[in-house]
């Protein structure tokens, strides 16, 4: 750990060395490259995809509703004779963008809140007292609150697509950090007391640094769990925000839609759960193979070996 | 759906047998209803939901309900009183109630007139908040002739009398078990609202609100061989899916209501043998309300107000007419509803003698004439977006309704339609405890209508549409003076209509209301301000082993539940 | 470390009186409204009416007074008399009233407590129980087929949500097989060994629902910090000095690895008794879960305040819990 302070005097050209080193050993790790790969994979397929298969994901075909696999239609259409794949490919785009930017903000407000309040003993009582609020708070009505008093300004800002996105990740945001703060704080009220810290903070090292060089590296571990699960939690969330009349406009595609709307053609065409639920599933492991991948490469303990 | 009517058909037969008859009290054991939505209470003065009043109908009843027909059936009272009958006076003033001989409450006390005369003070007085209320409007008062004689006496004469004490929402309490809960007291006595003392073929065992209900059989049941069932198991929670899934798939369940599922899933549900699915129409009817005054965001706080100043361009009729035309009604009943719905050009469409047949027209999409239509009209896409411009406003519409997975399927549909005829709509939905809570502070509910075109369903309780096409009257649109409240939603304003309204209440010859209302229908259908859409039903589900069922809308969908039997296998 | 759980108990009471007021405040603003569920065939003025009875004319700061009132004095009064059987004379005492039953809140939580302990707690010990173990063998043979296994189901099984998980093993389960009931019976007792029997199949569903989701989560933390723990020099030592592999794992390092495991196990527990909302909904269990979204739905807000209120003490007191078991776990952790 302690080399890791001797880095900041070195130059540009080392610092860029090391983030080989973090890329050589992050290669080595077979799990992280194949999540790499299909996460890769997915990206291509929701952004790219529409170029190929260039039929409208809203685009209702009546005649051709409830039909299983076709050529015509690769993973069949819904009650409206909606195409499959299109909504598949239009719902990724949306359901990846709140998935990943609502895990991140989720992170950095719970990271921060975490630290700040695991680190600075006076801040503590303040911050978790905070967290106890907002994990008291009653989800529903807060939201009802929300689209009441945000909705038509940001509409007005930002248009409607754009306004209600910031209103959905800012929205899944707020509502679930509090988990991570409460995770990151315990870690590092333990953190603080090891020997390495106790060294560094004898030697004068200022608290930011602390925290940045110190704290922050050894809490990696549970921020990745929490910010793979975090993905799952908010592509579900947006779904279910849709029906309180705060997500997207009803036919405007997402996975986590796909995947409730299919859920009672669960036995007439499985196809309609399946493809949403597996997209889901394998984009929230993938990401989790990325971040296990990434710890360990970010590790300089494991690097070595 | 040929399979459906035979089958339907055999159940029917089945229900008009001997069989029937032979049954005694109790002998078919346990009945299994699920309702996805539970009762809260069994006070239906205290709660006005379908839910509440319906579960309460197995033990409460009153003078007179519905038939499936909409015909009066005697409960509490010997017989219906009419005009020639005497039982209503000539001035229409009053209607005189007889009380079947030997009636008894199920705790084997007498039902007496005084019981009567005690569920109108009840829900009348002034700090109960009765949900009921209305039932009782124009009452002037109410009389115990004699032990066995209620006479209700109106203020004004009321051509159509048969509203207190009729049907399932204003059934009669027992004056004795509610004596000390009038007024604010009413939610204190927690015993009674729970388990009501009633004249019903079933007596309330245990009550866990918002769970579950268990009921017995009535020892003191009018009729010696009923109910058939000895008990009842009365479920609550989950959604409509699962409930029908419950009676149709894995027979858990004998009945289920509201059954609000896609109608190819139903049929597939049906489809395993174990149940049918039943429909009852009574005056619901799917529409779309197009507003009538700007509800432009940038007005702020006076859009959809008189203030903001008429639409710029939904007050043309043929712009209305075009977005009517390009609708497919018959396509959006079938996706949507089955057999729980048909297309309607009415916002008025049943009992029979008040349904129009003067826009029938509207049956048939007809996009290619709603382009010739507005093309005539000089609407025209001048600017080449693909969007028509009305005097240079384009036909954009904001297109709300309450969440719903059906509303949402439709909504998608019309969206397609009206881009074919050159109208862009932005979709949303709105939570439906908002969208209807009226909550004067938020803006999405269907009363403020900071929208183009909402879309809902309404209807009018009983068989009397009077009151319900009152809705329309200019004094009735909602503003903020009236904290938004008024029935009125579209904003529509027409002098010759009110006074039409005005002649209706005056008139009390059945033909004659028949017209009038007929011609007030016709009104507002040529003012495209309401287009409507669905003719909707209830759709429940029973088992296969279950008869007797009679499904009516017009009063509980439970009201002849003391009729039901099983079924031998 | 007493002196410091005293000291939070004490600074839990404005703490819990604040958040108390925040709730009523939200739900307040929020926008649905008790008669928003009745049939629009009830004209507006009667709606008016019965918001006027339920109280609702009344200014907030009165309302939110009265419910303090209510929920601090009255209902723990009425409970003392009814333990002790005194009478303290307390006829015209108002308990707190739910605007959708018109009967008191308390009595409705408690008829519907036992539900949601039944099922989300027996799924909330079984995902732990489950958990634990996963998590310490995957991280102890980290990319081992068992961990990689693991992994994928854990992953998967956290990524399907409830409403899906649900309705797909009632599908299998009950409609295919016929092996489970689909709808919980709230009613049943149990009494002796085959009601008992009965109580479980009706159980298996939705627990089997729950521990999926609550076992992926847990697994995760812990796997991940037994990973951090295992490569420690504190386990070097450990081992170079003769201790057996089972007690270096099992009591070195799993020790050391659970300060986040208790800290997501803490924030679960006031979930417990808040209920699981969807899965209660989807086999009808009724429980909490399903009361407060009711209550919700109705515009209830009595019911929905006393019990989110109820929630926020839980939750006070397990992350109370926890700071305190983070002291027992690493001594050298120190509040004071």
């Amino acid at each position: 750990m302690t080399e890791l302070t001797t880095l900041e005097a070195q130059t540009y050209q080392k610092q860029r060395n090391q983030w080989w080193d973090v890329w050589d050993q992050f290669k080595t790790h077979k799990g992280a490259l194949i999540g790499a790969g299909f996460f890769i994979f997915v990206l291509l397929f929701v952004y790219l995809g529409p170029l190929v298969w260039s039929i409208d994901s809203q685009y209702i075909d009546i005649r051709a509703r409830n039909q299983g696999p076709s050529w015509a239609h690769p993973m069949g259409t819904d009650q409206l004779g909606r195409d499959m794949l299109a909504r598949l490919m239009a719902g990724g785009r949306t359901s990846i963008a709140v998935g990943l930017t609502a895990m991140g903000l989720a992170l950095i407000v719970g990271t921060f809140v975490g630290v700040i309040a695991g680190y600075f003993r006076r801040l503590d009582g303040v911050l978790m007292r905070l967290t106890d609020l907002f994990l008291a708070l009653p989800i529903l009505p807060l939201l009802l609150v929300i689209i009441m008093l945000f909705r038509d300004p940001l509409r007005a800002s930002f248009g409607p697509e754009a306004g209600i996105f910031i209103l959905i990740v800012f929205v899944i945001g707020i509502t679930s950090w509090m988990p991570t703060a409460r995770i990151v704080r315990g870690d590092v009220l333990a953190l603080k007391e090891r020997e390495f810290v106790l060294a560094a903070r004898s030697i004068g090292t200022p608290p930011h640094r602390m925290v940045l060089r110190h704290i922050l590296p050894n809490v990696l571990s549970p921020i990745m769990v929490s910010a793979t699960l975090g993905i799952a939690t908010a592509i579900i969330t947006e779904s279910a925000l849709s029906f309180l009349g705060l997500g997207f406009p009803s036919d405007f595609p997402t996975w986590g839609r796909l995947l409730f709307d299919g859920t009672d053609w669960l036995q007439r065409n499985p196809e309609r759960v399946i493809w949403p639920g597996l997209a889901i599933s394998l984009t929230v492991l993938s990401v989790n193979y990325i971040g296990d991948g990434l710890r360990d490469a970010l590790d300089p303990r494991i690097r070595g070996r | 759906m040929k399979l459906r009517h035979l089958m339907l058909g055999s159940v029917a037969a089945i229900a008009l047998s001997p069989v029937a008859a032979l049954a005694e009290r109790g002998s078919d054991g346990q009945l299994n209803i699920i309702y996805w939505q539970a009762p809260s209470t069994l006070n239906p003065y205290l709660s006005g939901g379908t839910k509440e009043v319906e579960s309460a109908s197995l033990v409460l009843e009153s003078f007179a309900r519905f038939s499936e027909t909409g015909e009066l059936v005697p409960f509490m009272a010997e017989d219906i009183p009419t005009l020639e009958n005497g039982g209503v006076s000539e001035d229409l003033t009053s209607i005189t109630w007889t009380i079947r001989e030997g009636l008894l409450w199920s705790d084997g006390t007498p039902v007496t007139a005084a019981d009567a005369v005690f569920t109108w003070e009840y829900c009348t007085h002034p700090e109960g908040g009765c949900a009921q209320a209305s039932y009782f409007d124009g009452v002037e008062s109410v009389e115990a002739v004699d032990d066995r004689t209620v006479t209700v006496h109106f203020t004004a004469p009321k051509p159509f009398p048969y509203t207190a004490f009729v049907g399932s929402e204003s059934p009669i309490i027992q004056a004795a078990q509610f004596a000390d809960c009038l007024g604010a007291a009413a939610p204190e006595c927690t015993d009674a609202n729970f388990s009501p003392i009633g004249t019903g073929p079933f007596v309330v065992e245990e009550f866990r609100p918002n769970d579950v209900i268990t009921f017995v059989a009535n020892e003191n049941y009018r009729n010696p061989d009923q109910p058939a069932f000895a008990s009842v198991t009365f479920k609550g929670g989950g959604d409509a899916a699962s409930a029908a899934r419950t009676v149709l798939e894995t027979g858990e369940f004998d009945y289920a209501w509201n059954l609000q599922v896609d109608p190819t899933l139903l049929e597939e549900m049906e489809a395993a043998g174990i149940g049918s699915v039943v429909t009852a129409f009574g005056t619901s009817v799917e529409r779309l309300h197009l507003n009538q005054f700007n509800p432009d965001p940038a007005l702020g706080d006076i859009r959809s107000t008189e203030e903001a100043g008429p639409h710029p361009f939904l007050t043309d009729p043929i712009v209305g007419q075009a977005m009517s035309m390009a609708i497919d009604r018959p396509l959006l009943s079938e996706i949507g509803y089955g057999a729980g719905g048909q297309p309607t050009c009415n916002v008025l469409p049943a009992p029979e003698l008040y349904a129009s047949t003067a826009n029938d027209d509207c049956l048939v999409q007809d996009i290619d004439g709603a382009n010739a239509l507005l093309d005539e009209a000089g609407i025209v896409d001048s600017d080449g977006d693909g969007i028509r411009e009305y005097e240079g406003t384009p036909l954009s519409v904001l297109f709300q309704t309450s969440t719903n997975a059906v509303r949402q399927d439709a909504q998608a549909l019309i969206k397609q339609w009206w881009a074919e005829i050159g109208i862009d709509a932005e979709l949303r939905n709105i939570d439906a405890s908002v969208f209807f809570g009226g909550d004067p502070s938020s803006p999405d509910t269907f009363q403020k209508f900071y929208a183009d075109v909402e879309m809902y369903t309404n209807n009018f309780a009983g068989v009397d549409p009077e009151a319900y096409m009152a809705n329309w009257l200019c004094s009735d649109i909602p503003s903020p003076e009236t904290q938004w409240q008024g029935a009125n939603i579209q904003r529509f304003c027409d002098p010759a209509y009110d006074a039409l309204v005005a002649e209706m209440s005056e008139t009390a010859e059945l033909e004659e209301r028949g017209r009038i209302a007929r011609e007030m229908n016709d009104m507002i259908m040529q003012s495209y301000s309401i287009i409507p859409l669905v003719h909707r039903g209830g759709v429940s589900a029973h088992a296969n082993t279950l008869g007797g069922v009679r499904m009516s809308d017009w009063d509980s969908e439970l009201w002849n539940i003391a009729e039901w039997y099983r079924l031998d296998e | 470390m007493l002196t410091f759980t005293i000291r939070r108990l004490l600074m839990a009471i404005p703490t819990l009186l604040f958040i108390s007021l925040i709730i009523f405040l939200i739900l307040d603003l929020a926008p649905s409204d008790p008669t928003g569920s009745l049939p629009l065939t009830i004209p507006p003025e009667v709606r008016a009416d019965i918001r006027a009875s339920l109280g609702l004319d009344e200014p907030i700061h009165i309302r939110f007074l009265l419910w303090l009132q209510q929920f601090f004095v009255n209902e723990p009064l009425n409970l003392f008399e009814h333990w002790t059987g005194w009478d303290l004379g307390g006829e015209d005492r108002t308990r707190v009233i739910s605007w959708q039953t018109r009967s008191p809140v308390v009595d409705i939580i408690a008829e519907r407590m036992p539900q949601t302990l039944w099922v989300v707690g027996t799924a909330y010990i079984v995902g732990i129980l489950i958990a634990l173990p996963i998590g310490i063998y995957s991280a102890y043979k980290q990319y081992s087929v068992f961990d990689q296994a693991g992994t994928f189901i854990t992953m998967v099984g956290f990524s399907i949500p409830p409403f899906f998980s649900g309705v797909l093993v009632i599908v299998i389960f009950a409609v295919q097989l016929q092996w489970f009931p689909s709808v919980y019976d709230t009613t049943h007792e149990v009494t002796d060994w085959d009601s008992l029997v009965i109580q479980l199949k009706q159980m298996i569903l939705p627990v089997m629902v729950l521990a999926l989701q609550i076992t992926s989560q847990i697994s995760r933390f812990m796997r991940a910090s037994m990973l951090d723990n295992l490569s420690q020099d504190y386990v070097r030592t450990a081992r170079a000095k003769g201790l057996t592999e089972s007690v270096v794992v099992l009591v070195h390092v799993v020790r050391n690895s659970m300060i986040p495991v208790i800290t997501v196990i803490a924030l679960g527990v006031p979930q417990v008794f808040g209920g699981a909302i969807i899965t209660e909904q989807v086999f009808k269990v009724n429980g909490l879960g399903h009361l407060l979204i009711g209550a919700i739905q109705g515009g209830d807000i009595p019911t929905v305040q006393t019990l989110t209120f109820i929630f926020a003490v839980l939750i006070v007191l397990f992350n109370l819990i926890a700071d305190v078991l983070y002291g027992i776990l690493d001594p050298r952790i120190r509040y004071d």
